[in-house]
């Protein structure tokens, strides 16, 4: 009796094969996204200039008309210096009245929550250092807890009459006519606490060059 | 070893039911638990994840002949990766909203490891119709048990279906539904409930088929 034969080998793949499958499943990869990010990415970006507009109307509470204004080298310009990347400069919305008066200025914020980077939208008037209106553009907080900072309204409607520099307190231990004052959020302390430091380290950091663009126009 | 042969019927209804992904195989319970805490993120989430797999499963189908056993996975995974990549976007693009609630959950698609076991164990060894029809059966599994969790998390977490008010203003919803135990909560009890329907029909198959032989046991 013979001895049972072995198995035959597996077939040898050139690698030359290897990569050119690997290359032709990358290039036709790159081919379909590149076709479908033509198409989404004008739609993508006209929702997202839409939503800040929408956002802007909400804190400043309707105004006539905005202007943006661009954060370069300690100051707000209307038209960027030549060089500036529009892509990464900061910038601040100024709103105006139907008589043509400032109505304030919307001021995009983000930093850390609880869970993640809250950002917001407020609106702020900088003769008399009153919040104008607040609204979370981005947020991950605890559905239910968290996200009180952006569904609940007695907190939201807060940032319409407060004045800046904004203090966190627990309802029981406000007092009564400090317009400072801002009644955090009973199971959402660290997020309500998180919108009040936004708001106060953005006001730090711009509440200078909003003044002065104030005081020169 | 002889392939157990498959009507086309069988293909298309085996993932909806008999081997649901979520509910039978215990597969792809990464989104099942994150984004299913309402049924507009559920059904986002579904049709997503139905795209990428009837896309991929038409795709790897269609090349089997031409991708080398050496490279398979990480064609399949390009694949997927692709398909993935477009759905985020036209996501982002139609419904922003909904986009931005599943958060990082659209991309984490390409792991879902419903996907890359179908496309291994699937459609890499069959023809383009019998794989879309498999995918098809089984992106409905996935979206019925989606559902399922969806609206019990919706209605007892946040005391609405779809956005619609359900209870009356005094009802308190049960936010820990909402949040990601409740995710575990809900799967544990479906479970549970299609266990507890399994045994009954087994019990009942087994009564039809030895009632005498049942009626002595229960007797001694």
């Amino acid at each position: 009796m013979s001895a049972p034969r072995a198995p035959d080998p597996p077939a040898h793949v050139p690698a030359g094969k290897l990569l050119r499958t690997l290359a032709s499943a990358g290039a036709m990869a790159g081919l379909l996204i590149v076709v479908v990010w033509g198409w989404a990415s004008p739609i993508i970006a006209h929702n997202k200039a839409l939503a800040l507009q929408a956002a802007i109307q909400e804190v400043l509470k309707q105004p006539e008309r905005c202007d943006t204004l661009y954060v370069v080298r300690g100051a707000l310009s209307v038209t960027p210096p030549s060089g500036t990347d529009l892509k990464t400069v900061e910038r601040v919305y100024l709103g105006y009245g139907p008589d043509g008066r400032r109505v304030g200025f919307a001021v995009v914020a983000g930093e850390p929550g609880f869970q993640d980077v809250v950002r917001l939208i407020f609106g702020y008037d900088a003769a008399t250092h009153q919040l104008i209106g607040m609204k979370v553009l981005e947020s991950k907080e605890t559905p239910g807890l968290g996200d009180k900072i952006e569904k609940d309204s007695s907190f939201v409607g807060q940032f319409r009459t407060a004045l800046a520099p904004l203090v966190g307190v627990k309802p029981e231990r406000r007092q009564p006519g400090d317009r400072h004052q801002v009644d955090m959020i009973t199971g959402a302390t660290i997020s309500s606490r998180a919108v009040i430091r936004i708001i106060n380290n953005a006001l730090a950091r711009l509440g200078p060059m909003l003044e002065a663009y104030s005081e020169a126009q | 070893m002889t392939r157990q042969a498959t009507t086309p019927n069988q293909d298309l209804l085996r993932g909806i039911w008999r081997e649901n992904p979520v509910l039978i195989q215990l597969l792809g319970l990464c989104p099942a638990l994150a984004v299913t805490n309402s049924v507009a993120n559920s059904v986002a989430m579904s049709a997503a994840t139905m795209f990428v797999l009837l896309g991929s499963s038409f795709l790897v189908s269609l090349l089997k002949r031409f991708v080398p056993g050496e490279v398979r996975i990480s064609t399949y995974v390009l694949i997927i990766a692709t398909f993935v990549t477009l759905a985020d976007m036209t996501l982002e693009a139609l419904v922003p909203t909904i986009h931005k609630a599943l958060g990082a959950f659209v991309g984490l698609i390409v792991v879902n490891c419903i996907i890359l076991a179908r496309q291994e164990a699937f459609a890499s060894r069959r023809p383009v119709g019998r794989a879309m029809l498999d995918a098809l059966g089984t992106g409905a599994g996935f979206t019925i048990a989606m559902l399922m969790m969806g609206t019990i998390r919706e209605v007892l977490g946040n005391g609405t279906l779809l956005g619609y008010q359900v209870f009356g203003a005094a009802f308190e919803p049960w936010v820990v539904f909402a949040l990601p135990p409740g995710g575990f909560l809900t799967l544990g009890f479906i479970l549970l409930f299609l266990s507890w329907i399994q045994r009954r029909r087994a019990e009942q198959a087994r009564v039809r088929e030895w009632p005498e032989g049942v009626g002595e046991r229960r007797a001694a």
